[in-house]
């Protein structure tokens, strides 16, 4: 520390330089991020217009009857999520709330999208997953909000760049739990398909992601979540839904407000983590 | 060997080494020059898994791999179907060499010559019974009801008809062990690779398993290579066993062949341990039926032999040596004082006869209880030698190194 104060090193102009490689980008690939957006947009649009299509007194029992099935019949979870979600609709939250659940579906599965191959490719080359592996700690340790940065640079405002910076941050663990799921396969069932003869697309699908299934699904289950709370987040950008009814709370110091929306999240937060469980469950049992 | 048949040789491995590294033409050098594995390893980094291996297996025979853990018979094993590429060498199964195959050549190899059996099942979790024996069909793109077909046959083969819809954590260990088994024998492979295939098995289980795979063995002459650490399981299924130290085969032969005659002290001190009257039988312990007497003879030919051999009973044989009985020294001394002219009325029939094939085992109780020596007999009811107590404890203190037969 003393040293810092006796000699006047120059600062390595760190910020400087991303900043200029953003620049670089804007005026070379704006074609490609036009191109980004206009998909986003397409994929966030379709989602929002299937789950707004029904009136809510429609939908809710839709989604309980869909809890009902995943979760293999459990009455009280489904009872549970329908009032939660007639709560919701009594706040007057409901189209906040499939804009929020919108938002998390496209998000997850552009995550997963990406996700699920990059795990699967580290899982099966140590040197790629070496590569990603350090890409993800990088990823996973800078501050969330960080990522809202790039995303209103190159996207402007609005639910596209909360959509980037949400598929960014909830993709790690889709990509950590392929790989793990993958790298856990016991040596000797591998041996199995390539003693059988299996190309490794064959070893591939009858053998790696089938027996990985359970440990893929809690990445997906994990990726969902965080796409949630980063959804929430990047309301701060411009992105609609519950997040941008608690910030206006936030900005308004209005606690009723803000509460309410909170206390929304929260019930589809619980909702969302249910059905997944209750597909990693199935994925279990069926073993 | 001494067979009948001319055996004729499917796989014929020659000069097989494998070296585990980055760099094994340096260590393969090493290796010919005659540096041994920890001075390779300590100059190079790089661990010999498999030194200058040759040997041959012949069509029809359960061939055993059998050495410590680390000895490398898992890795010769893979090098067979090449989930290990070997090092150097060559390994020619049907006059092809497998080593200098092709992708797709090998993958073919696997899916229609070499089946292969895990120590631990190796089952797929999410798949049914039926599913898992028709992997290998399935990866051969056979279609579904063809593949069924196959699948349920091989089930019935191994015992386990009526599982097929069951999941393979609902089986205990011997049944998931059929079910890799059937797996390997539904793509009809002639070779079986199987390694440590019943390790796994509680040792009741594992008995059984090893009588039904020989059983499986003649009834489909399929060849079988076996790995195993047990001796005892090698010995009971091997035609040949070949014993592996520190990636090198020591010895190959026949079980008696290893037990008899061990080629160095370290087979000599793997075999010391062996259950010796699991491995032999009453044609390795029994000695030459001299004399023996017709059922002609009187009883003083009878007496006189008895003096001459020093010994209180005589098996009494017909011309073909088709055994009658036993005549005792108190009966004949009696007959002969009452000048009796043939030995038919002391002859004693009532005698426990042996087989020749019978284990050390079951012999030494019955010889515990017997007054008189064990005859034993071949099929036809002919006297081939006799067993005393002397012969039997001999076997077992096994000082000879030649068989005991005279």
């Amino acid at each position: 520390m003393s040293l810092s104060y006796t000699i006047d090193l120059p600062k390595i102009p760190i910020g400087q330089f991303v900043s200029d490689i953003v620049d670089w980008i804007e005026t070379n690939l704006g074609w490609l991020l036009d191109g980004i957006t206009a998909l986003l947009r397409f994929l966030l649009n379709g989602f929002q217009d299937i789950l707004s299509f029904l009136p809510p007194l429609v939908m809710i029992p839709l989604f309980g009857i869909l809890i009902y099935l995943v979760t293999r019949r459990d009455l009280r979870l489904s009872l549970l999520s329908i009032a939660g979600l007639l709560l919701i609709w009594n706040l007057q939250l409901w189209s906040h709330a499939m804009m929020t659940l919108a938002l998390v579906i496209a998000s997850t599965i552009i995550a997963l999208l990406i996700g699920i191959p990059l795990g699967i490719l580290a899982a099966n080359n140590d040197s790629i997953n070496a590569v990603i592996r350090v890409l993800l700690d990088f990823m996973q340790t800078m501050p969330s909000f960080v990522y809202l940065i790039p995303a209103v640079i190159f996207f402007s405002l609005g639910n596209v760049p909360g959509m980037i910076a949400t598929v960014v941050f909830a993709m790690p663990p889709a990509i950590r739990l392929t790989n793990l799921g993958i790298r856990q396969i016991p040596v000797e069932l591998i041996e199995v398909s390539d003693a059988f003869g299996a190309t490794p697309r064959q070893k591939l699908i009858k053998v790696q992601l089938p027996v990985a299934m359970p440990t893929i699904m809690a990445g997906v289950n994990q990726c969902i979540m965080l796409a949630l709370s980063m959804v929430v987040i990047a309301s701060m950008i411009g992105a609609g839904g519950l997040g941008y009814q608690v910030l206006v709370g936030i900005q308004r110091v209005n606690i009723a407000m803000g509460f309410e929306a909170g206390l929304a999240i929260v019930i589809i937060a619980i909702i969302l983590d249910r059905i997944t469980q209750g597909l990693i469950k199935t994925e279990k049992a069926q073993e | 060997m001494e067979d009948e048949y001319e055996p004729e040789i499917l796989i014929k491995v020659q000069n097989l080494s494998k070296i585990f590294g980055s760099k094994p033409e340096r260590a393969l050098n090493m290796l010919k020059e005659g540096k041994t594995k920890n001075e390779i390893l300590e100059k190079t980094g790089q661990t010999v898994g498999l030194n200058n291996i040759s040997f041959q297996v012949f069509r029809g025979e359960i061939f055993v791999l059998m050495g410590l853990s680390g000895c490398g018979k898992s890795t010769l094993l893979r090098c067979l179907n090449r989930l290990i590429d070997p090092t150097a060498g060559s390994i020619e199964i049907n006059g092809n060499d497998i080593v200098t195959m092709s992708d797709d050549e090998i993958r073919d190899f696997r899916r229609k010559k070499a089946g292969m059996i895990f120590q631990n099942f190796a089952l797929l979790p999410h798949r049914t019974v039926l599913d898992n024996v028709a992997f290998g069909l399935e990866i051969q793109g056979i279609d579904l009801e063809e593949r069924h077909r196959k699948a349920t046959e091989a089930l019935n083969l191994v015992g386990l008809a009526g599982y097929e819809q069951s999941m393979p954590d609902q089986l205990s260990g011997g049944m998931k062990q059929r079910v890799g088994l059937a797996r390997a024998l539904a793509s009809d492979a002639e070779i079986l690779l199987m390694d440590e295939a019943f390790s796994a098995l509680d040792p009741l289980i594992r008995r059984d398993m090893q009588d039904e795979l020989i059983e499986l063995q003649e009834r489909l002459n399929k060849t079988i290579i076996f790995v195993t650490h047990d001796l005892d399981e090698a010995l009971k299924l091997g035609s040949r066993i070949a014993l592996m130290k520190d990636g090198e085969i020591i010895q190959v032969g026949t079980s008696e062949e290893i037990l008899m005659n061990p080629s160095n002290e370290y087979v000599e001190r793997f075999v010391a341990d062996v259950d010796m009257t699991r491995v032999l039988t009453a044609q390795d312990v029994m000695k030459k039926a001299d004399p023996v007497i017709s059922c002609k003879s009187g009883p003083r030919l009878a007496a006189r032999l008895m003096k001459e051999y020093g010994i209180s009973s005589l098996f009494v044989v017909t011309q073909h040596r088709l055994l009658k009985g036993i005549v005792q020294i108190d009966d004949v001394v009696e007959a002969v004082k009452n000048d009796h002219t043939t030995l038919e009325k002391i002859i004693i029939n009532d005698l426990t006869k042996i087989d020749l094939s019978t284990p050390l085992g079951d012999i030494i109780p019955i010889i515990a209880d017997s007054k008189y020596p064990l005859p034993v007999i071949d099929q036809d009811g002919k006297l081939k030698g006799i067993i005393v107590r002397g012969s039997v404890l001999s076997a077992l203190a096994r000082k000879e190194s030649e068989p005991i037969v005279a």
